[in-house]
């Protein structure tokens, strides 16, 4: 036990010391944040400065009409439709709308052209535009007046709600929570490759560079790969923590010092109480997030997942020579993985709680992935302690297989290994 | 007293036997030389002592105990197939070795600091090894076999990599190590330093132990009546006492001549009848090298080969 400590021990000083491992803890979290402001504030700008676009209207018929808006401005052309195209193409305008003669109960024959194919939400603004005239103009000969019609429009937002079986509600935002899950989700999945390879790298640089026997004559093979396993854990989780206390306080860093400049919300066109609104909606819905039960979750999940990975990939390790000989064993370990967050884009965020994305998440293999991208939605208990339970039973079971082979593998130099030989290793007596 | 007894092991992987009921006792305080040709067994042997496999068939006794985890810290053991981890600094990596054989972090510093300084490596213990030289990483590694004072050591080619000067350094190392009272395993394809330094040697090949005994034994055992005759004109011829192998020019006018004497003879009877032959300038008994005693059983031929 002692000696396994010995190891944890030094995997984790030998990388943590790393001058890539102090550079990726500290520029990560300030990357990140920046990446997204600068997307945001490119996408402001972008919007900011969208010019306003002309649109030649070649309109036969009186049931509707375009007023300019602040993207559009709308030009009459000259018919027939032939000699307007003509005009359009010469021209620098943004698009031509043709509008025949149209019968009110049958509205047939609107064009749009455009030099470039126009978008589908685009047209579907114009059709929506149109559609809602030609009501209010049956609804007015139906014999309602103007201020009925007005009436008439109304404008609802829905708000939803979690309610929990103790009858609690709470504010729900599909948005946030279906970011929770794509962060988390997607978070696993980075992490588990990403030390996952290092202690494959981690074993193969052990054997290449001949230091095993020795070290296989003081502790077992099983010792040692334990203890590159955990120690390679614990470098994950440290880094994860920093990450998670360095981003805090930018964020709040960042959040004290948007709230002191209302102007920019001005400028937004929001009113100040409506500023005060959202803010607080926000905060709310941020508060409310479970976030003690989400990260816990997170460090069991990327434990337990990393754990059943990362003793198959050092099992790969021991059973090599060199990087280039592992990818042929890489395959059916990156395959979950890569199912896992397949299944997280297909099946979780489109039916959270169907079957699929119920199995993915109780199955060892996936459920690190899938169970992350599943719990921001609400996951049952009993679902998540049966998926805790086999995701232990799961990396216990592949600890012990990836011993077996690699206690035989470490050994080996200069031996093709193909799964025969793996198979044969398994059932090796020590 | 013998500090490891190997009684009647076997070992033996899918597809062939490594070892086949191997037995022998390794003499307390002794360098004992393990012999054997490329893939006899001797490997597999030494992973068995250092508890890395486990034997079939068999059992091996440390200091009369049976050999258990405990004495992991009693031995050391410098593999054929070494290294070190590159990016890890000298004293970083002794301590940590140390540790991994049972001493405490204060102790492993101080007698890694102590062995790095007697062997002339003291300024590189903040040094980082992929700036080591060869010669220097292997310093690195014998300090590491050795630092915890364990009272049996496993050397498998322990001077390869080294230039004349420091092979001579570790082998006097390896000398002092035993006066102070260590047992040394030391295995080897260099018959030269197995006549420098073995007392003992046990050989294997295919898998069998072939030989085993004090090396004076085993010279003994293999000792054939065969003389050098150095002498000036004439011819030598066979007689009654003893045969004729060969002859040769040596120069100066002198020849040398390889005579044996049969069974019944001793080496007065050859004298006299070579005085009757010719003018004896040298007469020397040849002593069976190390070299000819592993090639000629190699061979699986009792007589011996001259190299």
């Amino acid at each position: 036990m002692n000696k396994i400590l010995l190891v944890i021990q030094r995997e984790f000083m030998t990388r943590v010391k790393k001058k890539s491992f102090l550079l990726a803890t500290i520029l990560v979290p300030l990357i990140f944040p920046a990446i997204i402001g600068l997307m945001v504030y490119l996408k402001s700008e972008s919007e900011k400065n969208k010019e306003q676009e002309l649109i030649y209207l070649l309109n036969d018929s009186a049931l509707v009409t375009f007023e300019d808006s602040d993207r559009y401005k709308y030009e009459n052309v000259e018919g027939p439709l032939d000699s307007a195209k003509s005009t359009f193409s010469k021209s620098e305008a943004f698009a031509l709308i043709y509008i025949p003669e149209l019968d009110i109960e049958d509205p047939k024959g609107v064009a749009f052209y455009a030099k470039s194919s126009p978008g589908v939400t685009l047209v579907r603004g114009f059709e929506k535009d149109i559609e809602s005239q030609i009501r209010d103009r049956k609804l007015t000969l139906a014999g309602l007046s103007d201020d009925q019609l007005d009436q008439l429009k109304t404008s609802v937002s829905i708000s939803s709600f979690n309610l929990s079986d103790t009858g609690d509600e709470k504010k729900s935002d599909a948005k946030s929570t279906f970011w929770i899950s794509y962060v988390m989700g997607f978070l696993i999945y980075i992490f588990l490759f990403a030390y996952g390879s290092q202690v494959m790298q981690g074993v193969i640089e052990e054997k290449s560079s001949k230091i095993v026997e020795v070290i296989v004559s003081t502790v077992k093979p099983f010792q040692m790969m334990v203890g590159k396993v955990v120690g390679v854990a614990s470098v994950g989780i440290i880094q994860f923590v920093i990450w998670m206390v360095l981003m805090g306080v930018i964020w709040a860093v960042i959040g004290s010092l948007l709230g002191l400049d209302p102007s920019q919300a001005q400028a937004a066109g929001m009113t100040p109480e409506q500023q005060q609104i959202q803010s607080n909606e926000i905060l709310e819905i941020i508060q409310d997030v479970n976030w003690t039960q989400i990260i816990s979750l997170f460090l069991f999940y990327f434990l337990g997942g990393y754990l059943l990975y990362g003793a198959l990939f050092a099992a790969v390790g021991s059973a090599v020579d060199t990087p280039a000989d592992a990818q042929q064993f890489m395959m059916p370990i990156m395959l979950p993985i890569i199912i896992s967050l397949m299944g997280l884009f297909m099946f979780v965020f489109e039916d959270p709680d169907g079957t699929v994305s119920f199995w993915l998440s109780i199955i060892p293999f996936t459920s690190p992935i899938v169970m992350m991208g599943r719990i921001g939605f609400g996951v049952p208990a009993w679902e998540i302690v049966l998926s805790m339970v086999l995701l232990v039973g799961g990396f216990i079971f592949t600890l012990w297989l990836a011993g077996r082979i690699y206690r035989i593998g470490i050994l080996m130099h200069g031996t093709k290994v193909n799964y025969k030989v793996l198979a044969k290793w398994l059932m090796q007596k020590n | 007293m013998s500090l490891l007894k190997v009684e009647s092991v076997s070992k033996s992987y899918s597809e062939h036997q490594a070892l086949a009921n191997v037995s022998m006792e390794i003499p307390a305080q002794t360098i004992f030389g393990l012999l054997g040709p490329n893939g006899a067994g001797k490997t597999t042997l030494i992973r068995i002592i250092n508890q890395i496999i486990e034997a079939d068939q068999g059992s091996i006794l440390f200091d009369g105990v049976p050999l258990n985890l405990e004495h992991i810290k009693n031995i050391g053991y410098l593999p054929e197939e070494r290294g070190l981890y590159k990016k890890m600094k000298v004293g970083e990596q002794l301590v940590y070795l140390g540790q991994l054989r049972g001493l405490s972090l204060r102790d492993a510093t101080k007698t890694g600091k102590e062995w790095c300084k007697k062997l002339g490596i003291g300024d590189w213990w903040g040094k980082k090894v992929e700036d080591l030289s060869k010669g220097m990483a292997q310093k690195i590694q014998f300090i590491a076999t050795v630092m915890h004072e364990p009272k049996l050591i496993i050397l498998d080619e322990p001077f390869s990599g080294f230039d004349p000067v420091n092979a001579n350094l570790i082998k006097d190392e390896i000398l002092e190590l035993r006066d102070k009272g260590a047992t040394i395993i030391f295995s080897t394809h260099r018959m030269e330093s197995v006549e420098q330094l073995c007392d003992h040697v046990a050989m294997i090949n295919k898998s069998e132990k072939i030989l085993d005994g004090s090396k004076a034994e085993i010279k003994e055992q293999f000792r054939d009546g065969s003389y050098y005759v150095e002498f000036k004109e004439g011819e030598i011829s066979s007689g009654s006492s003893f045969e004729l192998i060969s002859t040769e020019d040596i120069g100066r006018g002198l020849r040398r001549a390889l005579v044996q004497y049969s069974a019944e003879g001793n080496p007065n009877d050859l004298l006299k009848e070579l005085i009757g032959q010719v003018e004896i300038h040298s007469f020397v008994e040849r002593i069976p090298s190390m070299n000819d005693i592993f090639i000629s059983l190699v061979k699986g031929n009792p007589e011996l080969v001259e190299s």
